[in-house]
């Protein structure tokens, strides 16, 4: 094992990758980045290996495009800025498509769905300030989510709330709740969870299917989902470079492929328990 | 190149300054503390004190600051001793986290700064000084430390241009000082360069300023290895 | 606490094994870093040292910029910004399309820049140091440039300058904690994920830690054997 690290190193001296443009449109080398610290997602093995839904959904698109794929972790923060930079050709990472996403990358079609929820520790009271348990789809809903925000403000008042930066629900949070809470941006969600069982923030928004994983850990066992949960994009897509629209249609007929013949729908079920995938 | 954006951009940054400002100067203030009374340990002779204080010098130059960050913020809220002890309030929050990180470690290396610097002060004045009848404290607040201060003082200029820098990992734990709002700029619009070169010049336009500031404050302690005023006004340089 | 759910064990859910590959990415960026350093070091030295006044002022621009903002500044830049350099750089040599830095090399190419503002000037300070009464004797003795430089200049400015580079490669090895934030698999990294999936902040931060002051410790005792060997000439009997 660390005679390979040594050779990777010595293969990545060795050049510099040259790709995208005329190259990706074509290539069966893709090179596709991943977070690797957002499980059930994607997240990182003891051994070093990247496993999740996306991992398994990305090997099936590959396999489906007849591509071979390299799949890569990144930090979540810069992932859009190095996509443009050339870092990698595609991000698989539980990325919503929101306006802001759109002027500087382009898009495949959704291929599951997902709400976000709050997390905060059993006994803060949120769970008592926070009793309803609507869903509330924000996609295009600006007037009925105003008297969300101000049913929110009462409970959430002076509260200190973690995000991952870079995030939907980030956004989120600065929209509707930046004069309500103190914010705290996070470079993982994990690091936000940390921070939540140690009590340095009240809560923490982010994907529910996370948040659902996380809990499961036995050192996560005093904390709970609390209140509403929100709907904020159209559902997570394959990002791209604006100019490999070749590349995005190959992963858009592959996306169509797996959610027509119900390999998604399994696999959603098995990684999630339920099932997320977008119907076509 | 974009100008409106760059101008806007460096407007939005030029708010975290103080914090990275407030974060350098508190914590090489007491970071001088911790390392006056570790060079003391160190020279001390007595083992019992000297042996700690090298230990803890090796220990935090020999690791990464940001390590040593994430020790102090996630790592010692893992355990439930030290939430529920009195040094949670003050641990909890990442200000003070990143200021303790910082101090204990400008400490370390300061202590070798100041070491050096005692050791500098010539025995002969020492002896002088001892000669005159002074006590061990007059000794060192009139003799010693004064020269060791002036002795000190070059290579504590880069420590203070080193902790300026230091500051930025402070973004790491969600401090929002100047790296810290360019990594949410980042997040926001995505020009990911810009951004980072107009914070680089904020950063190199603050340690421009130190760096004057150390020179002038050399050329003001060291009144007595100067040329007297008539040759300097020949000389016309100031 | 059993063997079995130890987390930094070599099993199957040990962070182990993990951890020391990343302990070998670590001292690979590293190195390359250094090296890329030394390189760009001795330059920048040679530059402030024989340059002309343009050469010199570039060296000492260098010098004080790279030495003048965060390392972790300088590691997004060069991550996020090779492309926008290479790729109308490859274009010249009709290579189309995105051209980048991988993760890797990035990081160790910032670590060696901004290593090497400190290493050209440890090694300017080595070459002051060697009196020119040595130099002055090779030359009435006869010897050439080269031979100058092979058998005067360069042990001797080796032999001054080996304390100062010992220091930077502490810094470098530290520093290279710093490329973390690229996504790199490194020993912080590996912390961090270990960190994050098993709620055990302080035992992979720990971990981290002692991997640091281990190769710190090894290099450490190697270079002083070293700095033994090369100063024999000179230690008084």
């Amino acid at each position: 094992m660390i005679r390979n690290t040594i050779l990777a190193a010595a293969l990545s001296l060795a050049g510099l990758y040259s790709c995208g443009g005329a190259l990706a449109q074509n290539a069966t080398h893709i090179r596709i980045a991943t977070e690797g610290a957002y499980a059930p997602w994607n997240y990182t093995l003891p051994d070093g290996t990247l496993a999740g839904y996306e991992i398994d959904l990305a090997k099936e698109l590959c396999k489906r495009m007849k591509a071979q794929c390299e799949i890569v972790a990144q930090n979540w923060d810069g992932m859009l800025p190095a996509l443009n930079a050339g870092k990698f050709d595609a991000i698989i990472a539980s990325m919503g498509v929101t306006p802001e996403r759109a002027q500087v990358a382009a898009f495949s079609d959704p291929y599951s769905t997902a709400p976000n929820a709050f997390l905060a520790l059993k006994g803060s009271g949120l769970a008592a300030a926070l009793p309803w348990h609507d869903k509330f789809d924000l996609r295009d809903n600006a007037s009925g989510s105003k008297e969300i925000v101000e049913k929110l403000d009462v409970a959430l008042k002076g509260k200190v709330l973690g995000i991952q930066g870079s995030t939907t629900a980030g956004k989120f949070v600065d929209e509707y709740l930046k004069d309500v809470v103190t914010v705290r941006s996070y470079k993982t969600q994990d690091e936000a969870n940390l921070d939540i069982l140690a009590g340095r923030i009240d809560l923490t928004m982010a994907n529910i299917t996370v948040l659902a994983e996380a809990l499961k850990r036995p050192d996560m066992a005093e904390a709970e989902l609390v209140g509403p949960t929100f709907l904020l994009a159209s559902g997570t897509s394959v990002a791209f470079r604006k100019s490999d629209t070749a590349l995005k249609d190959r992963f858009n007929a592959a996306i169509h492929d797996v959610n027509a013949d119900g390999f998604n729908k399994a696999l959603t079920e098995k990684w999630f328990g339920v099932d997320i995938s977008v119907k076509n | 190149m974009d100008i409106p954006f760059l101008y806007e951009t460096l407007l939005k940054l030029l708010t975290g300054v103080p914090l990275t400002l407030q974060l350098a100067v508190s914590s090489l203030g007491l970071g001088a503390i911790l390392a006056v009374i570790l060079a003391l340990a160190r020279l001390s002779g007595l083992r019992l004190l000297a042996w700690p204080a090298s230990c803890y010098v090796f220990i935090f130059r020999s690791t990464p600051l940001l390590v040593q960050i994430f020790l102090i913020y996630h790592g010692l809220g893992q355990f439930h001793g030290v939430r529920a002890s009195f040094l949670w309030p003050i641990l909890r929050e990442p200000y003070w986290c990143a200021l303790i990180a910082l101090t204990l470690n400008t400490a370390a290396y300061s202590c070798e700064i100041v070491r050096g610097a005692l050791l500098s002060v010539p025995p002969g004045q020492i002896e002088a000084a001892r000669a005159c009848g002074m006590s061990s404290f007059t000794l060192h607040r009139r003799v010693v430390f004064p020269l060791a201060l002036r002795h000190a003082l070059p290579g504590y200029g880069n420590e203070f241009i080193l902790m300026i820098k230091s500051t930025a990992l402070a973004s790491i734990i969600t401090l929002m000082e100047v790296t810290g709002l360019a990594a949410q700029l980042i997040s926001e619009s995505f020009r990911a360069i810009e951004i980072l070169i107009v914070a680089a010049a904020i950063y190199l336009f603050i340690n421009f300023i130190v760096t004057r500031l150390v020179q002038w404050a050399e050329y003001a302690l060291s009144a007595d290895l100067r040329p007297p005023p008539a040759a300097l006004e020949q000389g016309g340089a100031l | 606490m059993t063997a079995s759910d130890f987390v930094l064990g070599f099993g199957e859910a040990g962070w182990g094994a993990a951890l020391l590959q990343a302990a070998m990415m670590t001292l690979a960026v590293a190195l390359t870093g250094y090296a890329f350093g030394l390189v760009v070091g001795s330059l920048g030295a040679w530059a402030k040292i024989k340059g002309g006044t343009l050469l010199r002022l570039i060296a000492d621009a260098y010098t004080t910029v790279l030495r003048g903002i965060p390392d972790i500044l300088v590691i997004y830049l060069f991550y996020f910004g090779s492309s926008a350099v290479l790729t109308p750089l490859a274009g010249l040599f009709g290579i189309s399309g995105f051209v980048s830095l991988p993760g890797f090399m990035a990081g160790a190419l910032a670590i060696g820049l901004v290593s090497g503002a400190y290493q050209a000037e440890v090694m300017r300070g080595a070459y002051r140091a060697v009196s020119p009464g040595e130099i002055e004797a090779a030359i009435a003795a006869g010897m050439s440039r080269m031979t100058l430089f092979r058998r005067i200049i360069a042990p001797l400015v080796l032999r001054y300058a080996l304390p100062g580079l010992g220091n930077v490669w502490q810094l470098v090895l530290k520093e290279s904690a710093l490329v973390s934030v690229t996504g790199l698999v490194e020993i912080l990294r590996q912390a961090q994920i270990g960190a994050g999936s098993t709620g055990q902040p302080f035992t992979f931060f720990f971990a981290a830690a002692v991997l640091y002051l281990a190769i710190s410790s090894f290099s450490t005792w190697l270079l002083r054997r070293t700095e033994g060997r090369l100063t024999l000439g000179s230690r008084r009997a």
